[in-house]
């Protein structure tokens, strides 16, 4: 679960990819997880941040978070 | 206080028709006016009374009418003379595809006259031709899809055999338009045979995202500059409207190696279809600048620019480093101007 390095992320959730010139906007939930898929950290260290964070149940989060990821990777925002 | 007067280099360029469908040459002036190397004085060489640059006096010094390219070379020739006379014209820049075929037979009479051009010849100019792009494919490696070009109308009832549907019907100049079925193959098979004639490609659909690549070759293999561009609004004529720079070295060596293998001299346009399995598919070469050229002088490869300096004869350095996420958005603006202006061109060719 790898942003490709050459997608232009902003702190508000805005994506640019470069390659194909698609862009998108997530909401800052979104934003939050892109940045920490960014330092390159295992997924479980994704959950564990965002469950600390906020009010969340683990398992639902983890259901979302895999739901999002295979919409980043369709886009081809992850490797 | 500096008195020094700078040469003006006088510069014709053709393809005004700043409209919904446009031509380059607005395009090419805002690069060339834009580059601080040189001072220019630009001539318009217009086909028709209302292509819109005629009245951008801030663009265009002086414009000419010329003949329409069916009127052969010898009208034209006997044109520019004309306008080299009152002008002294130092470089033409062409950028209609249906002119250039003359300008490139004429390319030794204007040399003899002073006058540069930078123009692929006839060989590179023909060989990307879009009847003969599957051969051109095939001989130097490149992804092009399969076609057929089919001479009249029993041919396009056999196509089933050889293509499946989608497929595209495409004109010799112009216009192609998908068909899913033989009912709209024959369809498009008469439209654009009513509007370009005979013959028509019938060409393999490929699904995918099109890129159009800008490219400027200095006539010896070298690459001056690419800029990969991805239309983001497209207009039913099939115009980018939008559209944004890439960052992808794929089409960068494509580009390369299109004018290496071409030798192309001057600007080109490759459009291409990168193939849902990520194949990029050259669909054709537009052997000139295409009409969102000014979005390689706003991302840092001013390629009208390099091309004036190399057709003057100055060495120009290939670029390599340009602005990616780079946007253009296209307007419509309604330019006011007066009846005497359109009479000086309607009636007298010149404005």
């Amino acid at each position: 679960m790898r942003v490709r390095k050459n997608i232009a992320t902003s702190d508000e959730g805005f994506l640019f990819n470069p390659t194909t010139g698609d862009s998108f906007s997530t909401n800052t939930i979104g934003a939050e997880i892109i940045l920490l898929m960014k330092k390159d950290i295992p997924t479980s260290e994704v959950v564990d941040t965002i469950c600390a964070k906020y009010d969340v149940d683990k398992e639902l989060f983890e259901r979302d978070l895999e739901e999002f990821t295979l919409q980043l990777k369709g886009h081809s925002i992850l490797e | 206080m500096n008195t020094e007067m700078k040469h003006k280099i006088v510069i014709a360029v053709t393809a005004l028709n700043a409209i919904d469908s446009p031509g380059p040459g607005v395009a090419v002036i805002r690069a060339i006016r834009e580059c601080n190397d040189f001072d220019v004085r630009i001539i318009g060489l217009s086909y028709e009374s209302l292509e819109p640059g005629l009245y951008m006096h801030e663009l265009v010094d002086k414009t000419y009418q010329i003949p329409y390219p069916t009127a052969g070379t010898d009208a034209l020739l006997g044109r520019l003379k004309y306008i080299h006379e009152k002008e002294n014209l130092e470089l033409i820049i062409p950028n209609f595809d249906a002119e250039l075929f003359n300008f490139i037979k004429l390319r030794e009479a204007l040399k003899k006259m002073g006058i540069a051009t930078f123009m692929p010849d006839l060989d590179q100019f023909e060989a990307r031709d879009k009847m003969k792009l599957l051969d051109f494919g095939k001989k130097h490696g490149f992804d092009v899809p399969e076609d057929k070009i089919i001479h009249e109308f029993r041919e396009l009832i056999k196509i089933e055999e050889n293509f499946e549907f989608p497929l595209v019907v495409k004109g010799k100049f112009y216009d192609a338009i998908i068909a899913n079925t033989m009912e709209q193959a024959e369809k498009a098979y008469y439209k654009i045979m009513s509007k370009w004639g005979l013959p028509i490609i019938i060409q393999e659909f490929i699904k995918g995202t099109e890129i159009n690549i800008a490219a400027l070759g200095d006539g010896e293999g070298n690459t001056i500059s690419v800029i990969p561009m991805r239309k983001l609004y497209i207009t039913d004529k099939g115009k980018a409207w939008a559209g944004i720079t890439l960052d992808d070295e794929s089409y960068i060596e494509l580009a390369r190696k299109f004018i290496k293998v071409t030798k192309w001299r001057g600007g080109c346009e490759l459009e291409v279809m990168l193939s849902n399995d990520g194949k990029p598919y050259i669909m054709e070469v537009n052997p000139r600048f295409p009409a969102w050229i000014y979005l390689t002088a706003a991302a840092g490869q001013n390629q009208p620019a390099s091309l004036v300096k190399m057709a003057l004869g100055q060495k120009v350095k290939s670029f390599t480093d340009y602005e990616v996420g780079k946007i253009f958005v296209r307007y419509a603006w309604d330019l006011i101007t007066d009846i005497k202006e359109f009479q000086k061109i309607a009636g007298n060719g010149e404005l």
